[in-house]
C-alpha cells in the first residue's frame, strides 16, 4: 500500500498525537466539573418561569415583498439603518443594495470571488462590506453616480487563510468583526486594513458571530463547526465564555435583545438559549417533526419571538418564554440560508438557495 | 437538483422511516394496484399524510412537507410517476425504498470522497496540499486504512476521466471541486492550540461568579417592550410592509418636531435605550444644561467617537479629550474619583483607543445613576411625553384590491453626498 507522505513524517507524529490525547482528557475532565457546578445554581427551568406569561394567540405572517434579481443562491443579507433598504450576497459572486419597500435595485456590483457568504451594511447607510471564498472581507461605498463603477472604489480590508463567513461592522463604519473558516475571528481598522485583535479557540471553521447591544459594548459571540459557541472580549482577544451544548456545526447565533442572553441554531435541528448570567443553556427551541438544520436565527423586537430559518425551506417561530412551536411559515422553494429582522421589527427578512428573498410582516 | 442532507438529518429521517414501518405503530400496508399490476406493501399518499398528522400532532400542511421530503430524499418513492419525486396527498401509490440506498448506509460517504479529492490533488502534483490538508490526508489514512487501495485507485480513475475532458470544462469542474471542499470538509480535526486555549476557558469558568437561574429568568419576561414588538402588538398608524403606507417610519425619522409616545416611553426602559435615540440624547442633553453637568454626556460622546473611530485619529482625538475634559481648569472638566483620573492621566502618555475607558465608565455609571433617573422626574421629560403623539390606526382600504403606491426614499448615501457637497461650497466661498 503506498503511503501518502513521506516517512519522516509519519514519525512525528507520535509524540504529538499521545500528547493532544492527554491535553484531551484534560480538557474534558475540566468540562465535566464545569457543567456540575453549572447545575448546581440551576434551580428552575424557563417554562416554569413562564407559566404565569399569557401565551400568545395565532400567528398571521405573510410574504409582502419578493426580491428576484439574483441569479443563483442567496448566502447572505443585511438591513440598512433606515429599515427599509437591505443588501444581499449570494453564489455566483453578486452583491445587491435593494429598496425593499419598493422591490427596486439600487446597486449591484460582481465581486471577483464566487460565494460571496458573508455582507453587511455600514451604520451610516454609504457603503456595504462582503466577502467569501476570496478569503478577504471588502467594503464598497455605495456611489450615487449611476456611471461609476462600484468595483473601482473597491477597499480591501481583511485577509484571514480561509473563507469569510461573517462579517459586522461595529457601532461605526470604521471598523469591521470577521469570523473565517480559518477558526478565528478579527477585528479590523477599514481605513488603514490594520488587524487589530484576533480571537483564537475556536477547533475548527467559525460559521457566524454577532456583537453584544451591552452597555459596555465590549464583546461578541461566535458560533462554529467544533459545535461551540464562544464569548470573546473585543479588547483583550480572550475568550470568556464557552458553551458545547449543541450536537452539530452552530451556523448562527444572535443576542436577546437585552444582552444578557443569546440564542444559537444548529444543523442538529434545534436552537438553543444561554443565558450569560447564569452561564449555562437555559432553553431548547425543537419538535420531533423538526428534522433539517437550522441555518439562520433572529429575535422580534421585544425577545418574545425567535425566528429560525431551516434548510427543509420553512420558517419555524418559536415563543422563547415558553419554548411551544407558534407558526411555521411556507414560501420557499429550497433552504432559507438567511434570516433578519428589521431595525424596527415590522418585518424580517429571508434570503434562500431558490435566488430570491422574501420580506415577511 | 436535490443536495444531499447531512448525516444527521438523514439519520433523522431514517428513525421516521423505521416508525413508520414498525408492526404495531407503524402504517398499514396493502396491496395497490397499478394499472394491470398489482403491487404488494404500499401505501397511498393520503396514509402518509394521516399517519405523519397523528404521530408528530402537526397539521395538514405540516405533513405533506414532511412527507414531501421523505419523498425527495428517496426514502419513500412513488409508483405511478417514478421520476416526480413529489408527495400526492391523495390515492397514488408509494413504497419504502430499501435500507441499502439510504444516504447513510454508504458511509462514510462524505469522509471517502474527501480523501478521493484529497489523493487525486496529491497525485496531480506532489505537495500540492496545503499545511491543513496535509494533516487530515494523514489522519484519514490512518482512519479508514482498510479502504485505501479503494481510495488511490479511485483518485486515478477520476484523474484519467478528466484527462479526457476539454481543457475548460476541466478546469471549470476542479474549480468547482475546490469551492465545495473548502465549504464541505468533513469537521475538522482538534488543533493543539485550541485544547490548550479550551483548558484555559473550562479554568477561567470554574473560578467565576454565576447567578442563580430563578434570578435571572425572572429577568426574562419584560412585558413592557411587548408594547413595542411590531410583529406582535402591531404599529400605529400601520405596519408600512402589510399597508403600503410609510407614515410609520416618517413619524419615527431620527428627529421629528413632535415624537411618538411609544418611542418617549422607550426612553424610560433604561438609560441605553435613552443614548441610543438621536432626539432622546438631545433631550437628555437639554436636561444636563439645566444641571450644569453636560460635560458628562459630552465627555461620553468623545470617549465613544474614539473607541469607534480610526486607528489613525486616536492619538489627536485623546488629546483634545485632555484639553477639553482632564486638563485642570479645562473648560469642560469632567469630575472623576482620583484613583482613575490618575490611571487615565498615565496611560495618556501612550494613547490607544481603550485608554479612556475606565474613565468614561465611571462618567456613564455616574448618568445612569444619578441624572437620568431624576431626568425621567423631570418636567423636561414629563411634558416631552405629554405632548407626544398617539397615532390614529390607520383603518383597512375599503378597496382592498386597490395598491397603494409604493414611495421611494431617498437613500442615506444620497443624504452624505449632499451634505458634504453644501460643506465644500461654503468653504470655497470662505
Amino acid at each position: 500500500m503506498r503511503s501518502p507522505l513521506s516517512p519522516e513524517m509519519a514519525t512525528q507524529e507520535v509524540p504529538l498525537n499521545e500528547t493532544l490525547a492527554h491535553l484531551k482528557t484534560e480538557s474534558e475532565t475540566l468540562k465535566l466539573k464545569l457543567e456540575e457546578e453549572r447545575a448546581k445554581l440551576h434551580d428552575v427551568e424557563l417554562h416554569q418561569v413562564a407559566e404565569k406569561v399569557e401565551g400568545l394567540g395565532q400567528f398571521v405572517m405573510k410574504t409582502r415583498r419578493t426580491l428576484k434579481g439574483h441569479g443563483n443562491k442567496v448566502l447572505c443579507m443585511d438591513w440598512c439603518k433606515d429599515k427599509r433598504r437591505i443588501v444581499s450576497s449570494s453564489q455566483d459572486g453578486k452583491v445587491i443594495v435593494w429598496d425593499a419597500f419598493t422591490t427596486n435595485k439600487e446597486h449591484a456590483v460582481t465581486m471577483p470571488c464566487t460565494w460571496v457568504m458573508a455582507c453587511a451594511y455600514a451604520p451610516s447607510g454609504c457603503a456595504v462590506a462582503c466577502g467569501g471564498l476570496d478569503n478577504k472581507c471588502s467594503v464598497y461605498p455605495l456611489s450615487l453616480d449611476k456611471n461609476e463603477n462600484l468595483a473601482a472604489k473597491k477597499k480591501s480590508v481583511a485577509m484571514h487563510t480561509n473563507y469569510l463567513s461573517a462579517c459586522s461592522f461595529t457601532n461605526s463604519d470604521m471598523q469591521i468583526l470577521t469570523s473565517s473558516g480559518d477558526g478565528t475571528c478579527a477585528l479590523w481598522d477599514v481605513e488603514s486594513g490594520q488587524l487589530l485583535q484576533s480571537f483564537h479557540g475556536h477547533a475548527a471553521d467559525v460559521l457566524c458571530l454577532d456583537l453584544a447591544p451591552s452597555e459596555t459594548g465590549n464583546t461578541f459571540v461566535s458560533g462554529g463547526c467544533d459545535k461551540k459557541a464562544n464569548v470573546w472580549d473585543m479588547r483583550s482577544g480572550q475568550c470568556i465564555q464557552s458553551f458545547e451544548t449543541h450536537e452539530s456545526d452552530i451556523n448562527s447565533v444572535r443576542y436577546y435583545p437585552s444582552g444578557d442572553a443569546f440564542a444559537s441554531g444548529s444543523d442538529d435541528a434545534t436552537c438553543r438559549l444561554y443565558d450569560l448570567r447564569a452561564d449555562r443553556e437555559v432553553a431548547i427551541y425543537s419538535k420531533e417533526s423538526i428534522i433539517f438544520g437550522v441555518s439562520s436565527v433572529d429575535f422580534s423586537l421585544s425577545g418574545r419571538l425567535l425566528f429560525g430559518g431551516y434548510n427543509d425551506y420553512t420558517i419555524n417561530v418559536w415563543d422563547v418564554l415558553k419554548g411551544t412551536r407558534v407558526s411555521i411559515l411556507f414560501g420557499h422553494e429550497n433552504r432559507v440560508s438567511t434570516l433578519r429582522v428589521s431595525p424596527d421589527g415590522t418585518a424580517f427578512c429571508t434570503g434562500s438557495w431558490d435566488h430570491t428573498l422574501r420580506i415577511w410582516a | 437538483s436535490a443536495v444531499r442532507p447531512n448525516p444527521k438529518e438523514g439519520r433523522k429521517m431514517e428513525k421516521m422511516i423505521v416508525a413508520m414501518q414498525d408492526p404495531d405503530m407503524g402504517m398499514k400496508l396493502r396491496n395497490q394496484r397499478l394499472l394491470i399490476t398489482v403491487i404488494p406493501h404500499a401505501m397511498t399518499g393520503h396514509d402518509i399524510i394521516i399517519w405523519l398528522i397523528h404521530k408528530y400532532s402537526v397539521c395538514e400542511e405540516e405533513a405533506l412537507h414532511l412527507g414531501g421530503m421523505l419523498v425527495k430524499y428517496g426514502y419513500i418513492y412513488p409508483l405511478k410517476e417514478p421520476r416526480s419525486l413529489v408527495l400526492q396527498p391523495d390515492e397514488s401509490p408509494y413504497r419504502f425504498q430499501t435500507p441499502y440506498f439510504w444516504t447513510s448506509t454508504r458511509w462514510p460517504a462524505s469522509e471517502l470522497d474527501y480523501a478521493i479529492y484529497l489523493a487525486k490533488k496529491n497525485i496531480r502534483k506532489q505537495g500540492e496540499l496545503m499545511e491543513y490538508e496535509k494533516e487530515r490526508y494523514s489522519l484519514l489514512h490512518k482512519k479508514i486504512n482498510h479502504t485505501w487501495d479503494f481510495v488511490v485507485m479511485q483518485a486515478r480513475e477520476q484523474l484519467r476521466a478528466s484527462k479526457q475532458r476539454r481543457k475548460a470544462d476541466r478546469i471549470v469542474l476542479e474549480c468547482q471541486e475546490q469551492a465545495y471542499w473548502l465549504i464541505n470538509r468533513p469537521p475538522g480535526f482538534l488543533l493543539f492550540s485550541s485544547v490548550v486555549l479550551q483548558i484555559e476557558v473550562h479554568r477561567r469558568a470554574l473560578g467565576r461568579n454565576r447567578v442563580k437561574s430563578s434570578i435571572c429568568l425572572e429577568g426574562f419576561y419584560s412585558e413592557q417592550y411587548q408594547n413595542h414588538d411590531p410583529i406582535m402588538q402591531g404599529c400605529l398608524p400601520s405596519n408600512p410592509w402589510i399597508s403600503d403606507d410609510t407614515a410609520h417610519w416618517t413619524m419615527n425619522t431620527e428627529m421629528v418636531p413632535v415624537p411618538t409616545r411609544l418611542r418617549v416611553e422607550r426612553w424610560s426602559f433604561s438609560f441605553m435605550e435613552l443614548l441610543n435615540d438621536a432626539m432622546g440624547r438631545q433631550e437628555f442633553m437639554l436636561y444636563l444644561e439645566k444641571e450644569f453637568s453636560a460635560e458628562n454626556l459630552y465627555f461620553w460622546q468623545a470617549c465613544e467617537e474614539i473607541r469607534h473611530g480610526e486607528s489613525s485619529k486616536i492619538v489627536e482625538k485623546v488629546e483634545e479629550v485632555y484639553k477639553n475634559f482632564l486638563a485642570p481648569g479645562a473648560a469642560r472638566w469632567v469630575n472623576i474619583d482620583s484613583k482613575t483620573m490618575d490611571k487615565t492621566l498615565e496611560g495618556i502618555k501612550q494613547p490607544h483607543r481603550f485608554v479612556l475607558d475606565d474613565a468614561q465608565m465611571h462618567i456613564y455609571f455616574l448618568m445612569k445613576k444619578d441624572s437620568y433617573p431624576r431626568y425621567l422626574k423631570s418636567d423636561l421629560y414629563k411634558n416631552m411625553l405629554a405632548k407626544a403623539i398617539v397615532p390614529q390606526e390607520t383603518k383597512k382600504s375599503v378597496f382592498p384590491f386597490m395598491r397603494r403606491q409604493r414611495h421611494s426614499s431617498p437613500s442615506p448615501a444620497q443624504a452624505v453626498a449632499q451634505a458634504t457637497e453644501e460643506e465644500g461650497r461654503h468653504k470655497g466661498a470662505g
